[in-house]
């Protein structure tokens, strides 16, 4: 058995899991960019 | 009698279900618990308003670091035992659980209320929370486990990227006071209960006999992974455990030494030159080394599956070494390379964290790999007192000693430049593990994953053991 035995179509229940943790994470990493350019101009 | 809704063998996937779902359940909890590194945030507020000094209000997140190794040390085997959806369930609500705690005792000013919800139940989510994925994503990911736990290990630290600012503005809105910060905290517990549901619901072990995709063929066999499985009460007893620990509790304490003094350090630094450095500036350099430290997880984690997993520490503790030394001779005349040299040394820091299950698996199987890792753990714990400890008195000697500049930091940095070489010793002294500790394989040729030594039945995650996962484990480690 393997990802691929079933036709059973799981696209968008992974994209929805994947976007779940995925914006969080960009809000931070946006947030924590924008300070570290402080690096560069402060 | 029906086995409940969170035990193992009721979350066993069904036919098709993809393994790239697990490792956004593992997100799931590692970014709602990495929320633990943005305590500071709320340390201010509340010294303020329930009249605390500094050391009252660290406290709660001590507390929790501590029950976050205890947790995961002693509750390691019954994670193995009961499997991730039960224990992402305990750590969700543990977590949420200790917020709402956290919320009564800062709305009724009851300070022990904050300190015993966040920082001991809380804690106790921390650490299963954070050893719950571990042996699923690499049972899901033995071709590539090194990139699976690192996904995971790095919502570690992205937890607190989100949690920071989100955090603060959270007190902005609803003020800082105690009424305030109870509200924060209500708000956090019940969102991080929502945001962590989705691992509980999503986690799958894989059936018996899952095999993954069939990939490009390996480019050499890896000498060090082993086909046999030892339990977590053995593995304590090898003196590669040991080994392991004093690597992991070396790389962590060198880590520490840049990131407990990085805003001094780079303005103490660059305080004599032509270009001195702002507050504003090291707040950007923290800010840099954070990010560092998060990529390097997924990045050097993932390059442990292509290079091996010792060849990986002999990089993170050689090259690392190197690196404090090229802060410590020439640190002063350039800012890029201060800078580039304190990114590789905080990128191997993470990168060091999550490996380790990884390397935890080459050695020891995956039969109770997340309890070995739970014990493991206590490597970080040790480190997250020794460092500060080392850096902080170092540093206070030579400014009594009339110091100034990179000159405070020159013990420190020789320091960390000794701790690495031990750690370096340690790693090269890793061998694979004598067969007398291997679990007795079953009838069948299986590898003995239900014959836990302390009593377990690990059920229907038998840890099938994948191939190219199969190699001599005489040789030398790689």
């Amino acid at each position: 058995m393997s990802d691929h035995d079933s036709g059973t179509d799981r696209t968008a229940l992974t994209a929805f899991a994947w976007l779940w943790v995925g914006l969080p994470l960009a809000y931070g990493l946006y947030e924590l960019a924008q300070k570290a350019s402080q690096l560069f101009s402060g | 009698m029906t086995p409940g809704i969170l035990d193992r063998s009721r979350s066993v996937a069904p036919p098709g279900w993809s393994r790239w779902l697990v490792p956004p359940a593992a997100l799931s909890v590692h970014l709602s618990i990495g929320q633990a590194y943005a305590w500071s945030v709320f340390k201010p507020p509340l010294e303020s308003a329930l009249d605390l000094s500094g050391t009252q209000s660290a406290l709660p997140f001590q507390l929790a670091i501590v029950m976050l190794g205890l947790s995961a040390a002693f509750g390691g085997t019954l994670v193995e035992r009961r499997g991730p959806r039960w224990a992402m369930a305990v750590s969700l609500a543990c977590f949420s659980t200790g917020f709402l705690i956290a919320a009564l005792g800062a709305a009724t000013r009851q300070y022990w209320l904050v300190v015993l919800g966040y920082g001991f139940v809380g804690g106790i989510g921390l650490g299963i929370g954070y050893i719950s994925p571990v042996s699923t994503l690499i049972k899901w990911f033995p071709d590539r486990p090194g990139m699976a736990t690192g996904i995971a290990i790095m919502g570690f630290g992205g937890g607190a990227l989100i949690a920071s600012p989100w955090s603060a503005r959270m007190l902005d809105s609803f003020g800082s006071d105690s009424d305030g910060i109870a509200t924060a905290f209500l708000v956090h517990g019940l969102t991080y209960a929502v945001f962590m549901t989705l691992g509980v619901l999503l986690v799958r072990v894989p059936p018996e006999g899952w095999r993954p995709p069939a990939g490009p063929p390996a480019a050499a066999p890896r000498a060090l992974v082993t086909t046999a499985q030892v339990s977590a009460r053995n593995a304590v007893r090898t003196p590669q455990f040991w080994c392991l620990w004093v690597v992991l509790c070396m790389n962590v304490t060198a880590g520490i030494g840049i990131l407990e003094k990085a805003a001094p350090m780079i303005t103490d630094f660059f305080a004599g030159t032509d270009t001195p450095v702002t507050a504003s500036a090291a707040a950007g350099f923290v800010a840099l080394l954070s990010l560092a430290n998060m990529a390097g997880r997924l990045l050097w984690s993932s390059t442990s599956d292509v290079i091996g997993r010792k060849n990986m520490y002999r990089v993170y503790l050689g090259a690392g070494a190197l690196m404090y030394l090229v802060i410590a001779r020439l640190g002063d005349s350039s800012k890029p390379l201060f800078v580039v040299c304190a990114l590789v040394i905080l990128s191997f820091y993470g990168g060091g964290f999550a490996t380790v299950p990884a390397y935890l698996k080459d050695l020891f199987g995956t039969y109770q790999v997340g309890a070995i890792h739970g014990r493991l753990l206590t490597a970080w714990s040790t480190a997250g007192v020794l460092g500060p400890l080392i850096v902080n008195r170092v540093a206070d000697s030579q400014e009594e000693a009339g110091r100034s500049g990179p000159g405070l930091y020159g013990l420190s940095l020789g320091i960390m430049i000794g701790l690495l070489a031990v750690g370096f010793v340690a790693n090269e002294l890793i061998r694979p593990v004598d067969p007398r500790h291997h679990e007795p394989e079953r009838a069948g040729g299986g590898t003995g994953d239900t014959a836990d030594a302390e009593g377990a039945t690990d059920g229907a995650d038998g840890a099938p053991t994948a191939p190219g996962d199969a190699y001599d484990t005489r040789k030398d480690p790689r």
